[in-house]
């Protein structure tokens, strides 16, 4: 096992690199990272535009997020791998193909959560700040905002969770994460299967649940604060 | 991009969907029987007042819920039959053996989330009610049929339905290994015509209809059995 680690390990953390891209478990962390946070503007609006009186807003916002949220990943992926290259009119790196659908497909589950932040926050919050002369967007971005993104810390970070691990379907169509470093890890050791993916899979594991750990603290932790429990 | 749906008049390809629609029913049903069937055994495993069983179980979930559904695919079908019994490994080789270590993989995938739905269902009734309703004369057998059960199943049921609708959508992960279900049916459909948007098309409005069926079946079910009884 030590010198299979010794032989793969490198390949593993960083796939390629610095020969090709960057890949392995790096790349994974790099594609969740930029995924989620590419989702987020757009699930804002999305988020607010579920929360909104708009009635077109509203019904364009309903029915993106249960769309998205209703199919597979691994379909977004196949739409984006030849919509994309239609759409712009060049060939698209595979990198750049699945992260535009991991944005599509993650801000869907996003704007849920913002739009659960925003509801949590006591509307007399937002007439308050109303009350005191504040524009609508003004009382959005300094009084409803600040509050709601505080509250949904855990949940970010519980979907933070759940994009690392939906980026492991990614490899089917070419793009260097983790699960593809094993593919050529497996096909170049042909009988190191189990070794390979239980690798991959420890990986993930720690990962996750360090991540999840923390998102249960940080949760505790502001049920206590809000309930005037915290020191 | 003229869009015709006239392959869909060719007996062939016809075939080629009905398989894949017939496999992705065939895995979400098996799974979701045989994870229910394992997250009841697991709930009496874990009533054994033995610390040792109980971070077992508890192991079991964690891996579950912190590796990718793919990645428990991929060490199933590659990495398993190294070290499965000889007797085992012929007897799912007579089958399909895609379709089995597809099928034992999104079992114990979904048993795992199961269980902890069926555990806080549980949990959720307050251990005084058993107390009050074996004090006012009903047996055990009885406290548990009128008075605790009832209610566990109401928490219960919201849960195993988003996790079956999550299922479901995890059958399209089962095409990285080559099970004939409907991504896999669509993309080779695809490779036969090339009529990509189509195809595609057609696969995507299948899964959003499904989806969008279980959450409204389940929606019904929590109408007519709200968790609460106080509203």
């Amino acid at each position: 096992m030590i010198e299979f680690l010794h032989t793969y390990g490198l390949m593993f953390l960083v796939g390629s690199w610095p020969n090709g891209p960057v890949g392995g478990f790096a790349g994974t962390l790099v594609l969740a990272f930029l995924g989620l946070a590419g989702a987020f503007p757009a699930a804002l609006l999305i988020g607010l535009a579920r929360t909104s009186d708009i009635r077109v807003a509203k019904a364009v916002s309903t029915v993106w997020v249960y769309t998205f949220r209703s199919i597979p990943l691994i379909m977004i992926v196949f739409w984006a791998y030849f919509l994309l290259p239609v759409l712009i009119g060049t060939e698209v790196p595979p990198f750049s193909t699945a992260l535009a659908a991991i944005i599509v497909y993650e801000s869907a589950f996003l704007a849920e959560i913002i739009r659960a932040g925003l509801q949590s926050v006591p509307s007399g919050q937002m007439e308050a700040a109303r009350a005191v002369g504040l524009g609508y967007f003004q009382a959005l971005w300094s009084v409803q905002l600040p509050q709601a993104l505080s509250n949904m810390i855990p949940s970010l970070l519980n979907q933070f969770v759940s994009t690392i691990k939906a980026t492991s379907i990614v490899y089917i169509i070419g793009v260097q994460e983790a699960a593809f470093a094993a593919q050529q890890i497996n096909s170049i050791e042909l009988t190191a299967a189990l070794r390979t993916y239980l690798v991959l899979a420890l990986f993930y594991f720690l990962l996750c649940a360090l991540l999840s750990r923390l998102a249960k603290a940080l949760e505790t932790h502001l049920r206590n604060k809000r309930l005037g429990l915290a020191a | 991009m003229d869009f015709s749906l006239s392959m869909l008049s060719d007996p062939e390809i016809m075939g080629m969907l009905g398989t894949g629609i017939a496999t992705t029913l065939r895995l979400f049903a098996g799974a979701l029987v045989c994870g229910f069937c394992a997250a009841l055994v697991m709930t009496a495993v874990n009533l054994i007042p033995a610390r040792a069983v109980q971070a077992l179980v508890a192991l079991y979930v964690e891996y579950h819920r912190n590796v990718p559904t793919v990645v428990q695919i991929m060490v199933w079908y590659f990495g398993m039959p190294e070290i499965l019994p000889v007797p085992v490994r012929d007897w799912i080789n007579r089958g399909n053996t895609e379709f089995s270590f597809a099928l034992i993989a999104l079992s114990l995938n979904v048993s795992a989330y199961y269980y902890e739905d069926i555990r806080s269902g549980i949990r959720a009734i307050a251990g005084t009610q058993i107390e009050a309703a074996r004090s006012i004369g009903l047996s055990a057998m009885q406290a548990l049929r009128y008075v605790a059960l009832p209610q566990a199943v109401r928490y219960a049921v919201p849960p195993i339905i988003n996790r079956s609708i999550i299922l479901f959508k995890d059958t399209s992960l089962a095409m990285v290994i080559g099970v004939t279900e409907l991504t896999y049916q669509a993309k080779r459909i695809e490779n036969a015509t090339f009529q990509t948007f189509q195809i595609f098309m057609i696969a995507t409005v299948i899964y959003l209809c499904a989806s969008l069926l279980i959450a409204a079946a389940g929606a019904q079910v929590a109408r007519k059995f709200p968790a609460s009884f106080k509203s």
